[in-house]
């Protein structure tokens, strides 16, 4: 890696549950400063791995290190924040009362901070948490994870109650985030298209392993699609997956290089029809 | 000051379609030698896109040496693109509008002459290489 330390390093990171592995073998790293698309199927271990990272849960093989340290007997590392799916708040405080929380909780809390963006939220400060709607919850959720001024930020389907104008306003307010302090956002999702403008790097899981991670352009640049006729031959190059239809296929190759297949029509995959891709061939292995 | 939009459809790189459209304001005069393209962040401000992609953008234009970085002050424009040969009263413009005519007042529709002249484009990008 080229710059610096990585902000979250794993290497041969696995963890067994009762009913099998959550996560296996898992190495990879994510560079500083770069917000990473997390992607994969239900049971991927999207979220294993975020609650390992946030020292919830603990390894049972291999290690991870958050900004260089790995996550210890104290608990989350002070400048990691992370937003689980169910957000959890005190249902009975009050906004007020649970912007007051976060700075007893955390060391360095920036109230001001995340008074403001509870504000911009147009979330009103008396209101109890309980009787709020999904999407405020989120927005009070996620000024809560900001006001501790992480340096990573862990967000697990963070946009899933939001409507379209809310996810715009979440998103600006994250990467405004990312270009004035540099901060790393890992972000899971299954809608793919919402990730694509602002994710740049990606992690994609399948059955608890990596299946593939790195720049996003760096592998959109690796990859071809081609379409064709089913009775062509298969261009000569590692073939990620292959789908024909009654007369047309459609194949994903892995090259740096223009493939030029005499017939085949040529394309530059979207980061949706990557991960597709990826994922549905990782299912037909574990089926096969 | 220029405003971004990224086309995912397009199938070019995010952060190249954003150097296309500064070249193209340049190009068209829209941005000239001194003005100060937007931060990354006053970018991401307005679009939610993600800011390493501005940043990579604003490289690329730097080391073509369209822009500079001036530290703690911003990116400025250094040179202009506008062309002679692409005003109205060019060579090329004058060329082209007359190879238009005829395409138009004999059997091609619009859409023909559009795809046409496309693919003869990328015809020619295909034989050079990517980003030129």
């Amino acid at each position: 890696m080229t710059e610096g330390s990585a902000a979250l390093d794993a290497a041969g990171l696995g963890k067994r549950y009762r009913r099998g592995w959550g996560l296996r073998d898992c190495t990879f790293q994510l560079p500083p400063g770069r917000v990473t698309a997390l992607i994969g199927p239900n049971g991927a271990g999207k979220s294993t791995l975020m609650r390992l990272a946030s020292g919830l849960i603990r390894p049972t093989s291999g290690t991870i290190r958050v900004l260089g340290q790995k996550p210890g007997r104290k608990g989350t590392h002070r400048k990691l924040a992370f937003l689980a799916q169910d957000k959890p708040l005190y249902r009975s405080f009050t906004v007020q009362e649970m912007l007051r929380a976060g700075a007893e909780l955390n060391p360095g809390w920036d109230h001001d901070y995340a008074a403001r963006l509870v504000a911009e939220a147009d979330v009103p400060t008396n209101a109890r948490i309980g009787t709020l709607s999904g999407g405020q919850r989120t927005r009070v959720a996620l000024a809560m994870a900001l006001g501790r001024r992480p340096a990573l930020l862990l967000l697990d389907e963070p946009l899933a109650d939001l409507d379209p104008l809310a996810r715009k306003e979440v998103m600006q307010t994250l990467m405004a985030e990312v270009a004035d302090m540099g901060m790393t956002v890992v972000l899971s999702s299954h809608v793919i298209a919402d990730l694509e403008d602002v994710c740049d790097h990606l992690l994609l899981l399948a059955g608890g392993r990596v299946r593939l991670a790195g720049d996003i352009e760096d592998l959109l640049g690796e990859h071809r699609l081609m379409i064709g006729s089913r009775d062509l031959e298969l261009p000569p190059h590692t073939v990620v997956e292959a789908r024909t239809t009654e007369r047309q296929a459609t194949v994903l190759v892995r090259t740096t290089e223009r493939v030029d297949a005499n017939g085949w029509e040529e394309h530059k995959p979207t980061l949706e029809e990557l991960a597709l891709a990826h994922l549905r061939s990782a299912r037909k292995e574990v089926a096969a | 000051m220029i405003e971004f939009r990224i086309d995912r459809r397009s199938g070019v790189a995010a952060y190249l379609q954003l150097v296309q459209q500064t070249r193209q304001a340049l190009r068209l005069g829209l941005l000239k030698p001194g003005d100060r393209l937007p931060t990354a962040k006053e970018v991401v401000a307005a679009t939610a896109m993600n800011p390493n992609t501005v940043l990579k953008a604003y490289r690329e234009l730097e080391r073509d040496g369209l822009v500079e970085a001036r530290r703690g002050l911003g990116t400025f424009v250094r040179q202009s693109l506008a062309r002679p040969e692409a005003a109205s009263d060019g060579q090329l413009r004058a060329e082209l509008t007359a190879w238009m005519d005829r395409a138009l007042s004999g059997a091609l529709e619009h859409e023909d002459v559009e795809a046409l002249f496309k693919a003869v484009l990328q015809e020619h990008d295909l034989r050079t290489p990517e980003g030129t």
